[in-house]
């Protein structure tokens, strides 16, 4: 392991801001993908159904 | 061995296929990602010149790539859609198009914040700079104009134009760095001589690569098959299906 603290690790060298902003906007738009993903497949699935009610 | 390549093109066998692949490739990609941030933030060396500021080339660098090789699958889905008219293809184009947005949103912006501590700009209208741009702007403009477009299929072959278009841009985004005296360093990784970076560095660089591939996979096999339900919902094997009838749910 590289580093001596946790502290150290968040620093990043004095890159912190730099290197914490870049991985946490990615994780940030990673989730915010999945979570719209997951909205257009219920939302999918509800159009469907109602399809399927109406005509028997 | 032939594989029946239209019997899987069919969408009502590409939603089972999907279904059952999306979960390997999220599970895959997780581990691939874990395994890639333990190399690129636990192991990987201080770098001599950038010092720990380099460690952004994690996400930026697979970003980059991605953002570049889901356009060319646009692309490819969307010759095959003009060429043999089939359903898949215009559905593919556009659930790979948000996450290739996603990721040239990310390249620019990892960029950005790479920039600004080394460069001390947050942007320059570099080639290489440049160029990502526009591909950012290609992306929105396929998603806005399929979606302006009410009739699917209409939709799907105006899109089909923009993403075939538009894939020359990719080409330029990679040699730009050759062709044009550019700010941005050339390639660290290329074909055709050893990289040019620390072992460690590269495994980590290569892994999260892997784990933004596996991911890229996972969420479009996801959201095509909701493309499938919205397109097909009219037809009697999307009503039939478990989690449509009402029995799952």
């Amino acid at each position: 392991m590289r580093w001596e603290s946790w502290s150290q690790f968040w620093e990043m060298g004095g890159y912190g801001f730099y290197v914490w902003g870049s991985m946490g906007m990615t994780f940030l738009f990673v989730l915010l993908e999945i979570w719209q993903a997951r909205i257009a497949h219920l939302n999918a699935l509800a159009l469907a159904r109602t399809e399927a009610q109406d005509t028997p | 061995m032939t594989i029946r390549w239209f019997h899987y093109a069919a969408p009502q066998t590409f939603y089972g296929l999907a279904g059952r692949l999306w979960p390997w490739f999220a599970a895959v990609s997780m581990v691939l990602a874990l395994a890639g941030l333990w190399i690129g933030f636990g192991l990987a060396p201080t770098d001599a010149q950038q010092g720990e500021g380099y460690r952004i080339i994690f996400v930026h660098v697979p970003a980059s790539w991605m953002s570049m090789i889901i356009y060319l699958a646009m692309a490819f889905w969307s010759v095959l859609g003009l060429t043999f008219n089939t359903r898949l293809s215009g559905m593919m184009t556009r659930a790979l198009a948000p996450t290739g947005a996603m990721f040239a949103f990310l390249s620019l912006w990892t960029g950005a914040l790479w920039g600004k501590p080394m460069w001390g700009a947050w942007w320059v209208w570099d080639a290489r700079l440049t160029s990502e741009l526009i591909l950012f702007f290609l992306y929105l403009g396929y998603m806005a104009l399929t979606s302006a477009i009410d009739d699917v299929r209409r939709a799907d072959r105006a899109g089909a134009l923009i993403a075939i278009v538009g894939a020359i841009n990719v080409p330029i985004i990679y040699f730009s760095v050759k062709w044009w005296n550019t700010l941005h360093q050339g390639a660290s990784v290329s074909l055709t001589r050893s990289p040019s970076m620390a072992q460690l560095m590269l495994w980590g660089m290569l892994l999260m690569a892997l784990a933004f591939w596996a991911y890229t996979l996972a969420i479009v096999c996801y959201r095509v098959r909701s493309l499938i339900i919205e397109r097909e919902r009219h037809a009697d094997w999307v009503k039939a299906l478990p989690e449509v009838a009402g029995a799952a749910s």
